[in-house]
C-alpha cells in the first residue's frame, strides 16, 4: 500500500482550492510572471469582460523577449515591437501590476530575474505564458508555462484548472566527470528519453549529480524540461537552495526566515513515494552534448559523429532525421568536431546567468574569436550584467572580439533584430535547434556555455575536456 | 468560446512527427496584440514549398487536420492554435500531443483526438492518397466516422473539457462561480509567499 508523496504531489495538494470528481483541480498560483509577447490579448480580454486582475501583489511583469540588446538610448528600429512594450505598459498601469521596465537595472529575462529577486521560492506554484517557466522547478517549487488562455484565468482568479500529471524521476547517478556541465545532463536526458518522453509528465530530478549542481545549472536542468515535452520539472530544495535565495530582496528575513527555511526541508519525495516512470543515467558517461538536428533531442557527444537516418529503426525518426540533416546541411558520418560556425551566441534563459559567463570567459580568458566568426554575450538580466562588468568579465569577452550586450531573450528566439540569417550556423548556449527559430533559414546548434566559447575561439566544436 | 459537435470534412494530412509551434507559428507573428486573423502566418516557411500540404487545394476547406506523435511541441505559444483556428480547423488527430499546446486547444475550443499510432497511420495512408479521406466526428458519442469505408474509430477525451466544448464554456466564468473558495483559500495563508508590492 503507498502512502508517500511526490515532492510535486506534495506542492500541488497544498495548492487544491477545490476538487471534485469529475474536473479538473483548481490549483491556486503564487506567482505570476508576465512579458510583453504573451500578455497583451489576455488583458485585453479582461476588459471587454470587465474583469479586474485579482492579485496584482502576487503578479511581476517585464519586457524581455523582443527587445532590442544594443544600446537602449537608440530608438527601438521594430515598430511592432514598440507597439507591444507599450501596449504592456499601458496594462500594467491599467491593472497596478508591477512592471520592471526596460531601464530598470533589475530588467532581464523573467526566468532570470525571478530568481535573482528571491521571488522563486521553495514549495510555490509558478505560471508565466512561457513553456521555460519550468526553469524555477529548480528551487522546488512546481512551475510550468501557460498559453494566453491560461494567463487571462491566472489574471481574473488566480487560480489555474489542472488535472495532476503524472510523476517522473530521472535518477542521475554518480558524479560527472570535469568540464561536464548542466546543460550537457539535460541534453543526455533528453537525447535519451526523447522530445515527447515527459509528455503528461512532472520529472523530479534526483541522484548525486544533480545534487552537485548550482543552483544555476539546476536551473539549466528544469529550464529545458519542457524540450522533453514534460508539464514540469523539478529539484528538491536543499542547502545549496536556501543558500542562494538567503539575502535576496524578496526573500524572507529574520524570524520569517528561520520558519520559511522549517517548512522548505519538508520539501521532499518520500522514500514511499512511488513514480509512473523512473529512468536511470550515469553520470560518467555523460560528455559534452552537441545537437545536430532540429529538436533537441537530435544531439550526439562532441566525440560522435552526425548520425545516418537510414541506421535508425523507428519511421517517424528516420523520417525528421532526414528533414533535420537536410535543413541543418550536414553529411552522415560528419565529425561533430568538424562543424564549422559562423555565429557563436551566449544568453537566453538557459545559460545566461552570472556562473555560466564566469565559466565561458574562463575558456575565452586571453584568447581571440576565430576570423569570420560573429560572437555576442546577452546577460540574463540587468543585475548579471552589472556583476560580471564588476568582475571584470565583460572586458575578456571584449578583448576576445564578443560582442558586450543588453539583457534579453535576443537570438534564442531572434524577435528582436538578433537573428540567423539564411544558412547561418550559429553554436547557442539557449534551448531549441528548431527550424528558423533563430532566424529564417538559420542553423542552430544547442551547447554549454564553455563549448560555445571554445568553438568561438576554434571556429567549429571543440572538446573543452582537452583545453 | 464556440461549441462543438459534429465535424464532417476532408481530411489535412501533415505527416510529420514533433511539429513544433515556431513552425505552426513563426516568431516574427507574435509581435501582434490582436487576438485574430492569425491564419495566414501558419506554417509560414513551409508553405513556401509549392508541395506543402495545405497549398494542395483540395485540401483548402479542412476542418481536420491529421499529424504524427508529439504535435505542437516546444514554445507555449497560444498563437499556434489561433492561428489553426483562423485556417478553420476545429479538431487535430495525432497519437500524441505536447501538454500545453493540447491544453491551449482545449481554451480555444479545438478539439485534439489521439489515437494509436496504428489507427493514425492507417487514415494518413488514405488521407494522403488520391481519393482523399473525408471523416465525421461526434463529440457526443465520441467516434469517428468514415462512412465510405463504413469504418468507425472511438477515441476518449476527459469528460469535463468534453461538456466544456460541448457547450462552448468558458473556463473563467466556471472558476468564478467558486470566488468563495478561493477567497476561504487566501484568507487560510495570509502572507505565505513573497508579494511583488515592495519591488517597485
Amino acid at each position: 500500500m503507498k502512502n508517500g508523496k511526490t515532492l510535486a504531489e506534495k506542492i500541488w495538494e497544498n495548492h487544491i482550492v477545490h476538487r471534485e470528481d469529475g474536473i479538473p483541480d483548481l490549483l491556486y498560483i503564487d506567482l505570476h510572471l508576465l512579458h510583453e509577447v504573451t500578455s497583451p490579448q489576455a488583458f485585453e480580454s479582461l476588459r471587454i469582460n470587465n474583469r479586474q486582475v485579482r492579485r496584482p501583489d502576487l503578479s511581476i511583469a517585464t519586457i524581455d523577449h523582443n527587445v532590442p540588446t544594443t544600446d537602449r538610448s537608440l530608438p527601438n528600429p521594430d515598430p511592432l515591437s514598440i507597439k507591444q512594450i507599450d501596449t504592456l505598459r499601458k496594462n500594467a498601469k491599467d491593472f497596478k501590476v508591477p512592471l520592471l521596465d526596460i531601464f530598470d537595472p533589475r530588467q532581464g529575462i523573467v526566468h532570470v530575474i525571478s530568481p535573482e529577486q528571491g521571488l522563486t521560492q521553495p514549495g510555490m506554484t509558478i505560471v508565466c505564458g512561457d513553456s521555460h517557466t519550468s526553469t524555477h522547478g529548480a528551487f522546488g517549487s512546481l512551475a510550468f508555462g501557460i498559453g494566453t488562455s491560461e494567463v487571462e484565468h491566472v489574471l481574473a482568479t488566480q487560480t489555474l484548472p489542472a488535472p495532476l500529471p503524472k510523476m517522473m524521476e530521472i535518477n542521475v547517478k554518480g558524479n560527472v566527470q570535469k568540464g561536464i556541465t548542466g546543460k550537457d545532463i539535460v541534453l543526455a536526458i533528453i537525447n535519451k528519453i526523447g522530445v515527447d518522453g515527459g509528455i503528461g509528465h512532472i520529472i523530479e530530478f534526483t541522484g548525486e549529480a544533480i545534487k552537485n549542481l548550482s543552483m544555476e545549472g539546476r536551473m539549466t536542468i528544469c529550464n529545458m524540461t519542457i524540450e522533453a515535452g514534460a508539464r514540469a520539472g523539478l529539484i528538491a530544495p536543499d542547502e545549496t537552495t536556501f543558500n542562494y535565495i538567503k539575502g535576496r530582496p524578496m526573500a524572507p528575513k529574520s524570524d520569517a526566515w528561520e520558519k520559511a527555511v522549517a517548512n522548505w526541508k519538508n520539501l521532499y519525495s518520500d522514500d514511499d513515494a512511488s513514480f509512473d516512470t523512473r529512468v536511470e543515467l550515469i553520470a560518467e558517461k555523460i560528455e559534452p552534448f552537441v545537437t545536430w538536428g532540429t529538436n533537441p533531442a537530435q544531439s550526439a557527444p562532441i566525440s560522435g559523429k552526425v548520425p545516418n537516418p537510414k541506421d535508425m529503426a523507428d519511421a517517424a525518426a528516420r523520417d525528421t532525421a532526414t528533414r533535420a540533416l537536410d535543413y541543418m546541411d550536414l553529411k552522415a558520418g560528419t565529425n561533430i568536431e568538424d562543424i564549422i560556425l559562423d555565429k557563436i551566441f551566449i544568453g537566453s534563459c538557459t545559460n545566461s546567468r552570472i556562473e555560466d559567463l564566469r565559466s565561458a570567459s574562463n575558456i575565452v580568458n586571453g584568447n581571440k574569436v576565430a576570423k569570420d566568426i560573429h560572437a555576442i554575450v546577452v546577460p540574463g538580466s540587468g543585475l548579471v550584467k552589472k556583476q560580471a562588468e564588476e568582475e571584470g568579465l565583460d572586458q575578456i569577452f571584449i578583448d576576445a572580439g564578443f560582442e558586450w550586450r543588453e539583457a534579453g531573450c535576443s537570438m534564442c528566439l531572434g524577435m528582436n533584430p538578433d537573428i540567423l540569417k539564411p544558412g547561418e550556423r550559429s553554436a547557442s548556449t539557449s534551448n531549441r535547434n528548431f527550424e528558423g527559430r533563430q532566424g529564417q533559414g538559420g542553423r542552430t546548434h544547442l551547447v554549454s556555455p564553455e563549448m560555445a566559447a571554445a568553438a568561438a575561439i576554434a571556429g567549429h566544436f571543440t572538446d573543452i575536456r582537452k583545453i | 468560446m464556440k461549441s462543438i459537435k459534429k465535424i464532417n470534412s476532408i481530411v489535412l494530412p501533415l505527416n510529420r512527427a514533433d511539429v513544433d509551434t515556431d513552425q505552426i507559428m513563426p516568431k516574427q507573428y507574435l509581435k501582434r496584440v490582436e487576438r485574430s486573423g492569425y491564419g495566414p502566418f501558419a506554417f509560414d516557411e513551409w508553405r513556401k514549398d509549392p508541395d506543402f500540404v495545405l497549398n494542395d487545394k483540395r485540401f483548402e476547406n479542412a476542418e481536420i487536420l491529421l499529424a504524427q506523435r508529439n504535435f505542437g511541441s516546444g514554445s507555449s505559444r497560444e498563437h499556434a492554435v489561433w492561428g489553426l483556428e483562423d485556417l478553420g480547423i476545429q479538431a487535430v488527430i495525432a497519437p500524441s500531443f505536447a501538454d500545453i499546446f493540447n491544453s491551449n486547444c482545449g481554451k480555444v475550443g479545438i478539439l485534439c483526438i489521439q489515437l494509436t499510432q496504428k489507427d493514425v497511420d492507417n487514415l494518413m495512408s488514405i488521407a494522403e492518397s488520391s481519393e482523399g479521406l473525408n471523416l465525421e466526428i461526434d463529440l457526443a458519442d465520441q467516434v469517428l466516422i468514415n462512412s465510405k469505408q463504413n469504418t468507425k474509430i472511438n477515441f476518449s477525451i476527459d469528460d469535463f473539457l468534453k461538456h466544456r466544448l460541448l457547450n462552448g464554456l468558458d473556463d473563467i466564468g466556471i472558476t468564478m462561480q467558486r470566488e468563495e473558495l478561493i477567497n476561504k483559500f487566501e484568507n487560510e495563508r495570509k502572507d505565505f509567499y513573497p508579494s511583488t508590492k515592495s519591488i517597485i
